[in-house]
């Protein structure tokens, strides 16, 4: 009779964050550490993972590509409204701020990057991606977690994950506190549209949830105040303008918000945020679209981090990185299916400006992973090594070892900061 | 225990198991928890029957206070706060604040109380390997509908659903009927305590009484909502009249009080409250037999053809279909009737009716169901209260069913837009909490099995994290209905 005995399904605690995150701006520290701040001489470090399966070749569009645009067919990025880098590679039309930020040799990208394991399952590519294992199921904390750890054994680092509940990236023994922009900012924005295609043969169910959306698109709208406690709304069709614009308000607010936490004497010195909706299928766009309306919202957040962070931005850097990219052809549904190699953006006042991270494999035929997908140059461990060693000053040993096991082989990218 | 079960599994496809095994737990269960389908699949009929046992459903309660404690607190603290009201009336504000104390400190016991009840209830549900045996109590719990909105009902709703109907809910109807109405908990939601017959010698001696005019009379709502909706039905063919002789019957079916100190707070006959003579109901003659005259009211209703038609079309409409096939309740109608309501039976005629094991799962899942079956898939059970303050969002407030005819059964009440968008929410934030750590492909084929959709297969399998994989399948057409 086991089945009759307590599980630990329970939810007290981590609700009890939810509803805590849901109220305002509650949050908590633990731990006093004015001395570790000094330490790190206020080194910043911020993770955005992109979750879905992010768009390497629509992200950092290599224009100067002789096959790109034969690959990408409709959904490929004109050359002219690609937001030039250099001679290969420009940057989305939508992220005009790290475009920005890039004129500054503030930016830069790595445009071939993939974790060591080749899945294309979401859930477990995501796994790889933040516990830093070399491949699925190998443990269940992440390494932005057991970089605390390395940094600070005593726990005197603060880290701070974004939404209700810790993403695996951040989870493990050392404490982080949590805060989350209110209970709608959640859900994954896409779920309404996916129930709305599950529900389309069901008579009772199909009109009735269309008609629950509309209320709640009107009553969303009647009480959107651009503020930093609003997320970004879902996209369900209609008025997408607005909501590009309000949804790009309600980012920046939570970058400026999460900024503000930052720059607090005890505030964390590592955040972790996720950004969802990555994972486009069908109907991508190109200059604009389902997937610009996405990087809108990144562009908007990590600009509203810059401007949050204001001095302390000289001493930071962003990190953006997904799962997997994307197929380098276009797909029968004007989307893109599960592929390999994709495209991690590198932000922040402290980094060395400089070209691409890591070589350009190149789209010919024969360059291409498994004859379909961009060619990983980067492992993601190099790069996050790199980062966590020369910026947050992690030793070597602990690299290789706690924070990613197993990766003595793999070598910190130099040079970035 | 399952007489002709095995002629008619025959006449269902071999390889039908699974599905049989997802109709079983989902259905006629409360949904599945991690290998229960497995274990279903072994034989699906067999594991139905298996629940259906004659020492009653299972008690939930963590505190077995029975609920003539629970009255007999209550009726202090209503003491307390007449003596609070004349203290407000004669002194100043200062003594008034302190008086209002003791009243605040018992509501607030009134209400935790409650809620430990129903936290423990929804407990019951989320783990019990039995699930059609809890939803099989719970459907007559509802039949019988204490609900905990008004105070003096809220903190009695638990003891009475564990005293009165679970024990019996595989007995006899006759019984289950009789002892619902003699407890405290249907006396005091339904008025009956007070309920005093007109020419009896407690009315005579109120009379006299001069504070006491305009109390004392006789209460019809007990006997009209037993008529109306725990037997014959509005459709019954009794008249007002029938309702009044009825109500007069009733009168002495009463609640002990603060000076009858082995009764306090129980049932209790007061011969001096109750209307002398005969009575006539419905076309038949019941002489003065004092408690026992509505007693034999209540038998013959239960034992009435139309309890049985009205009884077998609910059931058989909360089990498989807001408009439920003839033949099936034609075929409960039978067993009821041969049997004298043995519920028992009844339990077995539906497990083994085909009809009950249609293909196309029509039931919609009220909140509750939905939030318990959420809790199976993920092998866990809610922590806390407050974790069910979503079912108060969704139109299901614990122990508050609107009226006395209980929580509606049909889907069209349940899947307004406005709903389903708070479900969406829910589980948006259910998903976000207890997805990360699991795997949504192997749930989704241990919540549905054989009902699992290739379109939803295939929509959690292309999530893209598991949070939202989760929140797909929880949303899903067929997580939805049962």
């Amino acid at each position: 009779m086991t089945r009759l005995s307590p599980s630990n399904g329970g939810l007290s605690r981590r609700s009890l964050l939810t509803a805590a995150g849901a109220a305002g701006l509650t949050i908590s520290f633990m731990g006093s550490n004015a001395d570790a701040a000094a330490d790190l001489r206020g080194r910043k470090m911020v993770v955005i993972v992109c979750r879905g399966g992010m768009d390497g070749l629509s992200v950092s569009p290599p224009v100067g590509d002789p096959d790109y645009a034969g690959l990408r067919k409709a959904i490929a990025i004109p050359g002219d409204a690609a937001l030039k880098l250099d001679g290969t590679f420009g940057l989305h039309p939508a992220l005009e701020s790290i475009h920005a930020m890039a004129g500054k040799g503030q930016a830069r990208i790595a445009p071939a990057m993939a974790s060591p394991d080749r899945a294309r399952s979401h859930f477990e590519a995501q796994d790889v991606l933040e516990t830093g294992a070399a491949g699925v199921y190998s443990t269940d904390s992440g390494w932005l977690n057991r970089a605390v750890q390395a940094l600070r054994p005593d726990g005197k680092v603060q880290a701070l994950s974004v939404g209700a509940t810790a993403p695996l990236i951040l989870r493990g023994k050392a404490q982080a506190a949590s805060w989350s922009p209110g209970a709608a900012g959640e859900g994954s924005p896409r779920l309404p549209a996916l129930l709305t295609d599950l529900y389309a043969d069901d008579p009772l169910l199909a009109p009735a949830f269309a008609q629950g959306l509309r209320t709640e698109a009107m009553a969303e709208t009647a009480t959107m105040t651009a503020s930093a406690s609003t997320s970004p709304p879902a996209m369900s069709g209609g008025g997408v303008q607005a909501f590009v614009r309000q949804g790009q308000n309600a980012a920046r607010g939570i970058g400026r918000t999460v900024a503000g936490f930052m720059i607090q004497p005890s505030g964390p010195q590592i955040v972790a945020l996720s950004a969802e909706g990555f994972d486009t299928h069908a109907n991508q766009g190109a200059a604009q679209g389902q997937l610009a309306t996405r990087l809108a919202y990144l562009d908007a957040l990590v600009d509203g981090l810059r401007e949050g962070l204001g001095d302390s931005w000289s001493e930071t850097v962003v990190v953006c990185a997904t799962e997997f990219g994307r197929t380098a052809r276009v797909n029968g549904t004007g989307g893109t299916d599960h592929g390999t190699g994709s495209t991690a953006l590198l932000m922040g006042g402290a980094l060395k400006s400089g070209g691409i991270v890591g070589d350009w494999p190149t789209l010919k035929a024969n360059a291409l992973y498994e004859g379909r997908d961009t060619a990983p140059t980067v492992d993601s461990r190099a790069l996050f090594k790199g980062l966590l060693r020369d910026h947050m000053g992690v030793d070597r040993k602990a690299l290789d070892t706690l924070v990613f096991p197993d990766s003595v082989g793999v070598a910190p990218i130099t040079g970035l900061t | 225990m399952q007489a002709g079960g095995k002629c008619k599994e025959g006449r269902l496809a071999q390889g039908s198991k699974d599905q049989m095994a997802a109709i079983a737990v989902t259905r006629f269960g409360l949904g599945a928890r991690p290998g229960e389908l497995t274990e279903a699949a072994q034989d699906p009929r067999g594991w139905l029957a298996a629940q259906i046992v004659g020492r009653g459903a299972d008690l939930g309660l963590a505190d077995s206070t029975l609920s003539s404690e629970r009255v007999k607190a209550l009726r202090a603290y209503q003491m307390d706060r007449r003596d609070t009201r004349r203290a407000q009336k004669d002194k100043s504000g200062e003594e008034v604040m302190e008086a209002a104390d003791p009243v605040i400190a018992a509501r607030r016991l009134i209400r935790e109380s409650a809620s430990e009840d129903f936290l423990a209830r929804a407990r019951l549900a989320a783990t019990t390997p039995a699930g059609f045996r809890e939803r099989w109590a719970l459907f007559w719990c509802n039949h019988f509908t204490v609900s905990g909105v008004k105070l003096v009902t809220a903190t009695v709703v638990g003891p009475f659903e564990q005293e009165a109907i679970r024990p019996r809910v595989f007995g006899r109807f006759e019984d289950l009927l009789i002892a619902s109405t003699a407890h405290p908990g249907l006396m005091l939601y339904l008025d009956q305590a007070q309920s005093v017959g007109p020419n009896s010698p407690a009315a005579k001696f109120l009379q006299r009484r001069a504070q006491a005019r305009g109390r004392g009379g006789l209460n019809e709502n007990l006997a009209r909502e037993i008529l109306e909706l725990h037997t014959v039905g509005v459709a019954g063919g009794y008249s007002q009249e029938d309702v009044t002789e009825f109500a007069r019957c009733l009168t002495g079916w009463s609640i002990g009080g603060q000076r009858e100190p082995t009764k306090a707070g129980a049932f209790i006959f007061r011969e001096a409250a109750h209307e002398p003579g005969a009575r006539t109901v419905m076309g038949k003659r019941y002489g003065d037999t004092g408690v026992m005259q509505a007693a034999s009211v209540m038998k013959d209703l239960a034992a009435s053809p139309k309890t049985a038609r009205h009884l077998c079309t609910k059931i058989a409409r909360h089990f498989v279909s807001d408009t439920p096939p003839p033949t099936l309740v034609a075929a409960l109608e039978k067993t009821w009737m041969e049997t004298g309501g043995d519920l028992t039976r009844v339990a077995l005629s539906l497990v083994n009716a085909p009809e009950a094991w249609s293909l196309e799962a029509q039931k919609f899942k009220t909140p509750y169901e939905h939030v318990v079956s959420s809790y199976r898939v993920i092998g866990g059970r809610p922590a806390a209260i407050e974790h069910l303050a979503v079912l108060t969002t969704l139109g299901q407030r614990p122990f508050s069913p609107p009226s006395p005819k209980g929580w509606p059964d049909e889907a069209a009440y349940w899947a307004a837009p406005d709903a389903l968008i708070k479900r969406m929410t829910w589980v948006q934030q259910f998903s976000a909490v207890v997805a990360p750590e699991r795997d949504p492909d192997a749930m989704a084929r241990t919540a549905l099995g054989a009902r699992l959709s290739p379109t939803v297969a295939r929509a959690v399998a292309r999530a893209e994290s598991r949070p939202e994989a989760l929140s797909l399948l929880l949303m899903s057409p067929e997580f939805l209905r049962r």
